[in-house]
């Protein structure tokens, strides 16, 4: 187990290594030059020479990379070009507003996705079981800002339920969270079926069934459990993309989470915010990839970590 | 957010799941369980209709997708409503609003073929190096697909737009070298179960070329695999080149986009949301239906996995 | 097991509160709101115009405008006298000033205060506004440890010397980058500064939450008797403009920050009772395309003429609801030298075609216009593209970060065409020499610069040295004047297309008043903090 926890951490540091470079070196590409961002309009190009040369931008993209690897070791992703606040405060800052996206988005998610799927695959080939599938399909087939748009039109504007977006109150959470429960819900919906329908033959539900356990609790007590695998693996990889930042989502509700700070920070190529969102949400998507590994064994002891 | 997966059968449930059997792809298997699947029809109805939209507008639309009317908008600069002369309104610069979603049409599809190919291209071939020879480069592709999964997707897509400068092929090509990674793994998967199959080690120990065992071996069983998922990605692609668009990113104006018409009129969606819900509507009942055909084929071409997936 | 687990969920996310910002009002307190948040309050570094008017409650300069208008006057400064070649400035510094950390101001911040902004490792974006300051140059370059063009003579006198007369330095004096900062606040804090603001001004830091609010109180020891009139500026952070609207009609907001939004714009203005609480008037600002004057063909001042006459501004103005008049000449209507005589160029196609015919193009050209990619920016940008199209100037878009946009203006032959907007000249000061350095001058003609035109044209450059040396304040009609003749000359080169000029129009609750014109005050977005005042107290 321990073995297999090391191994899995050095390839995270080598892929965290690999996914800095990569955005290292496009940012570099990037036909816009901070230090004029940061000069303003008035000043002289001796001025702009003046400032890349304190910013370290005049040095050689592996200069540059090396610094910035000095740095992260030390737990430090710099100052905002624009705001000049540490990297790492402009994300906590932001973190907690991404944190309730991410939650609340995941739970609509299960709460739409798990029960449709389950009635889906009880009811295989049924009316109800075609219905469902073909609102999970519409359900992902919805791209996100147009749910949110729509939401917010109806229950917003027209019969003002919820704040017409913005952030601060459980209030505010709620049409976002479904926005994304909407798409994400669909997926799991679909996965829920198939995985219960795997494990609905599989020898120890039969047993179960022949011991005479009652339909609801074979289907709790057995396949339901078993059928959750997937869905944690699924969760796992939700956490990485979510803290990644939900951009679009968090645009049409001017949800002030890390996506925001991302798409403004891109604008204006604020590298170090750049470099901090990616690092980030790297950091999360790993994360949560081995969570949801580690999970794993807890559902089923038939899987063990070597 | 983009969803890992076209289907969401997540990775740990079937992405791997190699078809064994030789793929029945003639036209007429299809043709019949389509048939009989309402949701499939409906499915093929749209993509139909879709692509006819693309190939004939400049016979269906009813004006010039670019022509910025006079009185397109009222005096105080507002958009009009759907009229006799305007089926569905007017955007905010006066254009028709139903010629520029016919247009649309054109971009979304040639978007989602263009970076649809260039996913499975991209991913085929990665896939098929590292499930064939695997040891170090099975190794060194596969730690790639990981490196690209840690990446927030669409920051990449947002910040590589940025640099290249979007145009329509661009913007296809960004979102392949997003997707590619799933198919890239997916390929592997079956290769990796192929080629440890007698077939493959007789025609070695033959002699064939490796190029040739490629092509004529192993190429053939992955076809069916390739036709689903790039079905099933043309309606991801679809909504990332509207998400990419309406975040300002897409193909540039004045090309008619679905996502870039939404983006346009973001600011009045509560007094116009016409001009929100038609093209909101027309992506996702293109993303729907292919949806829905390639859900279709792969139960047709995987009879083991029908009513499963 | 799994119902429990949600349960839990559901429990962890209906209890755990929120931390809401405080959007009580108190009763003599103001809401302000904004949909993004307030980036550093650092004179010295903040240049947005959402943080600009707030640095300015929050610190000040040796000269200032009267509330609601461009009249300059001395501020920290008790007086002023300027030499009679323009060259030297000495100021008399009020007495017993103090800033909020209860030292009191002296001579010696006013040169600190320059030098932390002239002083590379600062980034000051407006070092750029000082560097005709006597030594300023080897200082910056660090050949020199202090501006010897600056002189503390004595604890309450400072002079400043310059290389050549400026007639616009006083307003320099006024601009947030010379507002004074204590130096030992800023070297306690280093780069925290900005958000632990130290200064002289009507209002101080009380509490900033990142992302939700920045609170200011007022300073109870503030120079001027009887200011700030409120206690309290609350300013929440991530607030919708539609919200606000919203919210503001039912008096729970007392000013729209990021203004009426577009879709409510006509409905506001046509409804009687809505329209009693905009205030509307001009601002220092001009929408235009950029002409780059050094590429194929547009160097034919005839072509530049051309794409000048094609252009239907009223149509664009119309596009942007009317929030905005069609403009002529380079100069915005409230600054001092705009010419009301003149005309412009009309808009008149044959005329235009005409023009491209004689200089060779009769069947136009293709070229590249850029622009912010922010709404509404595209769609003005689409509307310029179908004008020019009509006389055959076919345009491609390219609709792009603001960075990358800057980008291309700087690069020389990078831009053909350059809609300014989402970027715009919002004048710095209420001078006209303000449109020409930076971004007409041939001293700005340099890769990175703001000079996106390209344009340099010796005879005008040597006009305006000549009226920056008017210096003194008889000499102001005649400057004016000379300007009108500089900005004339400008328009017939034509290196940019005026598109219009930008009208302010500030919603504010019913229960703020002020003295007239405070609401669109020029130099305060969306409003002077200190001058405002609750009606009826």
């Amino acid at each position: 187990m321990s073995a297999y926890l090391a191994r899995r951490l050095v390839q995270a540091v080598f892929i965290l290594l690999g996914v800095t470079l990569i955005t290292f070196v496009l940012l570099y590409a990037l036909p816009a030059d901070p230090a004029r961002m940061i000069a303003g309009r008035s000043a002289t190009a001796e001025t702009v020479d003046r400032i890349r040369a304190e910013l370290g931008l005049d040095q050689p993209l592996l200069v540059q990379y090396g610094r910035f690897l000095g740095r992260l070791g030390r737990g430090d992703l710099g100052r905002s070009y624009a705001q000049k606040v540490q990297v790492t405060e402009l994300l906590s800052s932001r973190i907690t507003a991404t944190v309730w996206l991410m939650l609340g988005g995941i739970f609509f998610e299960l709460l739409i996705g798990l029960p449709a799927g389950v009635l889906a695959a009880l009811r295989r080939h049924s009316r109800l079981d075609r219905s469902v599938m073909l609102g999970a399909f519409l359900g992902v087939s919805a791209p996100q800002f147009v749910v949110g748009l729509l939401l917010l039109y109806v229950l917003a504007y027209k019969w003002p339920v919820f704040p017409l977006g913005g952030y601060g109150s459980l209030a505010h959470l709620i049409l976002p969270a479904v926005t994304l429960g909407i798409a994400g819900g669909g997926w799991y919906a679909r996965m829920m079926r198939s995985a219960m329908l795997d494990v609905v033959h599989q020898d120890y539900v039969r047993t179960a069934r022949a011991k005479g356990a009652g339909e609801g609790r074979v289907v709790v007590r057995h396949a339901l459990r078993n059928a959750l695998l997937p869905v944690v693996s699924m969760i796992g990889l939700d956490f990485g993309t979510f803290m990644g930042g939900v951009v679009v989502v968090e645009s049409v509700f001017s949800w002030p989470g890390i996506g925001q700070l991302a798409w403004q920070a891109i604008q204006i190529v604020d590298i170090p915010v750049i470099m901090g969102v990616v690092v980030l949400s790297a950091l999360a998507i790993l994360l949560g990839n081995l969570l949801a590994d580690l999970v794993y064994p807890l559902l089923d002891p038939k899987i063990r970590y070597t | 957010m983009v969803k890992p997966h076209p289907t969401g059968v997540g990775p740990a449930a079937d992405a791997g799941r190699p078809l064994l059997k030789r793929p029945p792809l003639r036209p007429r298997t299809l043709w019949s369980r389509v048939k009989g699947s309402p949701s499939a029809l409906l499915g093929v109805l749209v993509v139909v209709l879709v692509v006819s939209l693309a190939i004939f507008a400049p016979w269906i639309a009813p004006y010039d997708p670019s022509e910025q009317f006079f009185d397109g908008l009222t005096i105080e600069g507002r958009p009009l409503g759907p009229s006799a002369r305007f089926w569905l309104g007017t955007d905010l610069l006066g254009r028709d609003l139903l010629s520029r979603l016919i247009y649309g049409a054109r971009v979304s599809l040639l978007i989602g073929v263009a970076a649809n190919a260039a996913a499975l291209s991209i991913g085929t071939l990665f896939g098929t190096l590292a499930g064939y020879f695997q040891g170090w480069t099975a190794m060194i592709v596969m730690r790639a697909t990981d490196m690209m999964m840690a990446f927030p997707a669409l920051i990449l897509a947002i910040a590589l737009a940025a640099i290249l400068r979007p145009s329509l092929w661009i913007v296809a090509l960004v979102i392949g070298m997003v997707n590619w990674v799933w198919i890239a793994r997916i390929v592997y998967a079956q290769v990796l179960a192929i080629s440890g199959r007698e077939f493959i080690d007789a025609a070695r120990a033959l002699g064939v070329p490796t190029p040739r065992i490629f092509w004529r071996h192993l190429f053939p069983h992955l076809l069916p695999t390739l036709l689903v998922w790039g079905t099933l990605g043309i309606s991801t692609t679809v909504m990332f080149e509207a998400a990419l668009s309406f975040l300002g990113v897409g193909v540039r104006p004045p090309t008619p986009s679905w996502g870039g018409a939404i983006n346009e009129s973001q600011s009045y969606f509560l007094e116009a949301p016409w001009l929100v819900a038609f093209p909101g509507a027309a992506i996702l009942l293109t993303s729907l239906a292919f949806n829905l055909v390639g859900d279709a084929l792969r139960d047709a071409i995987d009879p083991t996995l029908r009513g499963r997936g | 097991m799994r119902v429990r687990w949600l349960v839990l969920v559901v429990a962890a996310v209906l209890l755990v509160p929120f931390a809401g910002p405080t959007a009580g009002q108190g009763r003599n307190t103001m809401l302000v709101t904004f949909k993004d948040d307030v980036s550093t309050l650092d004179p010295a570094i903040g240049y947005d115009w959402q943080n600009w008017s707030i640095i300015k409650s929050i610190s000040d300069g040796l000269m200032d405008y009267e509330p609601a208008s461009t009249t300059l006057v001395p501020h920290l400064a008790e007086s002023y006298t300027v030499a009679p070649d323009g060259r030297s400035y000495t100021f008399k510094l009020r007495r017993g000033v103090r800033f909020h950390n209860g030292r009191e101001v002296t001579a010696a911040d006013v040169k600190y205060t320059l030098e932390r902004v002239l002083n590379p490792k600062t980034q000051s974006p407006g070092a750029g506004f000082y560097t005709g300051i006597s030594g300023a140059a080897s200082f910056a370059e660090g050949k020199a440890k202090e501006v010897t063009g600056i002189r503390a003579v004595d604890k309450y006198t400072v002079r400043i010397n310059l290389d050549k007369a400026n007639a616009a330095f006083l307003h320099t004096m006024a601009l947030n980058f010379s507002h004074v900062v204590p130096k030992e606040e800023v070297a306690r804090l280093g780069a925290d500064f900005g958000h632990k603001p130290v200064g002289t001004g009507a209002f101080r830091v009380k509490e900033w939450v990142l992302g939700q609010r920045l609170v200011l109180e007022r300073n109870p020891s503030y120079f001027l008797r009887g200011r700030p009139y409120l206690d309290q500026i609350t300013f929440q952070v991530g607030v919708e403009p539609n919200v606000a609207f919203l919210r503001l009609q039912r008096g729970e907001v007392d000013i729209l920050g990021d203004g009426i939004p577009p879709a409510d714009f006509v409905k506001v203005m046509a409804d009687s009772r809505l329209n009693k609480l905009v205030a509307v008037g001009d601002q220092l600002q001009t929408g235009y395309v950029t002409i780059n004057t050094q590429v194929e063909p547009l160097n034919d001042v005839r072509i530049r003429r051309a794409l000048n006459m094609a252009i239907d501004k009223s149509r664009i103005v119309r596009i942007i609801n009317n929030r905005a008049v069609p403009a002529n000449q380079i100069l915005p209507p409230l600054m001092p030298g705009y010419d009301t005589d003149y005309k412009g160029y009309p808009f008149d196609r044959e005329q235009a075609r005409r023009l491209l015919a004689e200089a060779g193009y009769p069947n136009g050209f293709r070229t590249t216009l850029y622009a912010n990619n922010t709404d509404p920016n595209p769609r003005i940008a689409q509307a310029i593209q179908q004008d020019l199209a009509t006389i055959g100037v076919r345009v491609e878009l390219k609709t792009l970060a603001q960075s990358t946009v800057i980008e291309a203006g700087g690069t020389k032959g990078g831009a053909p065409l350059l809609w300014s907007g989402g970027m715009a000249w919002i004048a710095d000061y209420p001078d006209p020499n303000n449109f020409y350095w930076p971004i007409l001058s041939c001293a700005a003609l340099a890769p990175g610069t703001w000079n996106w035109a390209w344009y340099c044209n010796r005879s005008v450059e040597k006009l305006v040295e000549e009226a920056d040396a008017m210096v003194q304040p008889t000499q102001a009609a005649t400057r004016a004047a000379k300007f009108r003749q500089i900005y004339r000359m400008v328009m017939d080169d034509a290196p940019w297309i005026p598109i219009f000029n930008e009208r302010r129009y500030t919603m504010h609750s019913a229960r703020m008043g002020g003295v007239k014109g405070i609401f669109v005050d020029p130099i305060h977005i969306p409003v002077h903090y200190d001058e405002v005042r609750i009606l009826g107290r």
